[in-house]
């Protein structure tokens, strides 16, 4: 039985300057073919200025189960959102 | 419809889901997303794979009926459209074969199985692409039959899934629209070409129309997976908004849609027709369509042809990864 390629994660910056932006997976042999994959698959239609590619076995990912303990303390902390705070209409735009 | 007769499996009372079961059946009945490391009921698990499975087999076989003209488009630019609509194609078989590799299983698994016939494609794919007109019939009825599905799937609860189908709805209208293209073309055309497009109408109308899965009073996989929000909308319900778009399509073409019981019903809003010949329909099924055999011989041939070159690649890949390793000291 034949080896399967790794998979890769794919990346694409878009045109206006924002952040790289997961799009998809892919199999390739290498980096190189991966690149040139992810060209042919995922920026068909100019959705990308640029590229990376990283294998997926190379992704430490969050755990579900973490979930609550992981996020919950920011739920508490509504401070941190400018709406808590309310400025006089007088004041103007802030 | 791409996954025409996914076996799901048997839908469990309330009372007899365990404690998990129930917490995850109320996540979908709120509308979130189910991903792949999150716990998921087995049955789940397998339905998805096998859909998506189905799904993303359909992509890739459905590449071939459409290959067939790549070489004998009648102008260039012709064959460049059809050509970036095919490429799309396996674009999408990929897109959801990671979808499904999220599942727990491998492509070459899923590969292997389809070679093995124990996993199926869309039944329209067993049908031959005989004139150019049959291009254009395919880009409009079976892209459009296609986009009929895929539009409410992009809710599906399953995030890898909903998400392969955002990308795909995007490309597909592309491919409707270069078909009808092609169809109003050949329907203005000589009076030659106008009987060849009604000609591609005639054999794609109801092979489209099966493309929706049997009837709903025959289709008897489907309640747990609209529970499961795998399947968003019955057969018959799809079925009907597709022949209700389609009809007037057919009309402004000055083409004749191949049922003489097709009429409009003011009552319900929209037309009656025949149904397909469902034992049409599940002799294809069963691989006894026109080009069962030469299609899925032509993916087991591609596959082991093309053997020696994914082989190959992936040793050049490791002995360039064993050069630029560093040195073990010695
Ligand atoms: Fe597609
Ligand atoms: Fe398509």
């Amino acid at each position: 039985m034949s080896k399967e390629w790794p998979l890769w994660e794919v990346f694409i910056r878009g045109q206006h300057g924002l952040n790289h932006r997961h799009v998809g997976s892919l199999h390739a042999p290498d980096a190189e073919m991966a690149i040139m994959n992810a060209r042919d698959v995922y920026t068909r239609r100019n959705e990308g200025v640029s590229i990376w590619v990283v294998r997926s076995s190379e992704i430490t990912a969050s755990s579900p189960s973490d979930k609550g303990p992981l996020f919950e303390p920011s739920n508490s902390k509504v401070y941190r959102h400018p709406t808590f705070f309310d400025i006089p209409e007088e004041v103007g735009h802030m | 419809m791409y996954a025409q007769l996914v076996k799901s499996e048997g839908m469990k009372a309330r009372e007899e889901m365990s404690p998990e079961e129930i917490a995850f059946q109320e996540r979908i009945d709120r509308g979130e997303k189910i991903e792949p490391k999150e716990w998921m009921p087995e049955g789940y698990r397998k339905t998805l794979i096998r859909q998506i499975g189905q799904h993303a087999h359909s992509e890739i076989v459905g590449q071939l009926p459409e290959g067939n003209w790549i070489t004998r488009a009648p102008t260039l630019e012709r064959k460049a459209i059809l050509l970036a609509k095919v490429q799309d194609e396996a674009g999408h078989g990929l897109y959801l074969y990671s979808a499904a590799e999220t599942l727990g299983v491998s492509r070459d698994e899923l590969m292997e199985l389809l070679h093995a016939g124990k996993m199926k494609y869309s039944s329209i794919f067993n049908y031959p692409t005989l004139t150019w007109a049959d291009i254009g019939a395919v880009g409009w009825l079976v892209d459009g039959a296609a986009i009929m599905n895929q539009v409410p799937l992009q809710r599906t609860s399953f995030g890898p899934y909903s998400r392969a189908m955002i990308r795909i709805c995007k490309e597909e209208s592309f491919h409707q629209r270069q078909g009808y293209a092609i169809m109003m073309k050949m329907a203005q055309g000589t009076p030659e070409q106008k009987r060849m497009a009604q000609d591609a109408l005639n054999r794609f109308w109801y092979p489209a129309l099966m493309m929706f899965g049997p009837s709903d009073k025959d289709s008897v996989h489907s309640a747990q997976s609209m529970a499961w929000k795998i399947k968003i909308n019955t057969n018959d319900e799809l079925r009907q908004k597709f022949v209700d778009q389609t009809v007037p399509q057919a009309e402004y073409l000055g083409l004749t849609v191949p049922d003489p019981d097709l009429k409009w019903n003011e009552d319900k809003g929209g037309y009656d027709f025949s149904e397909p010949d469902w034992s049409e329909f599940f002799e294809v099924i069963a691989g006894n369509g026109p080009c069962n055999k030469d299609r899925l011989g032509a993916r087991v041939r591609a596959w082991e042809d093309g053997a020696w070159f994914r082989e190959g690649l992936m040793a050049h890949a490791e002995k360039q990864a064993a050069r630029r390793a560093p040195v073990a000291a010695e």
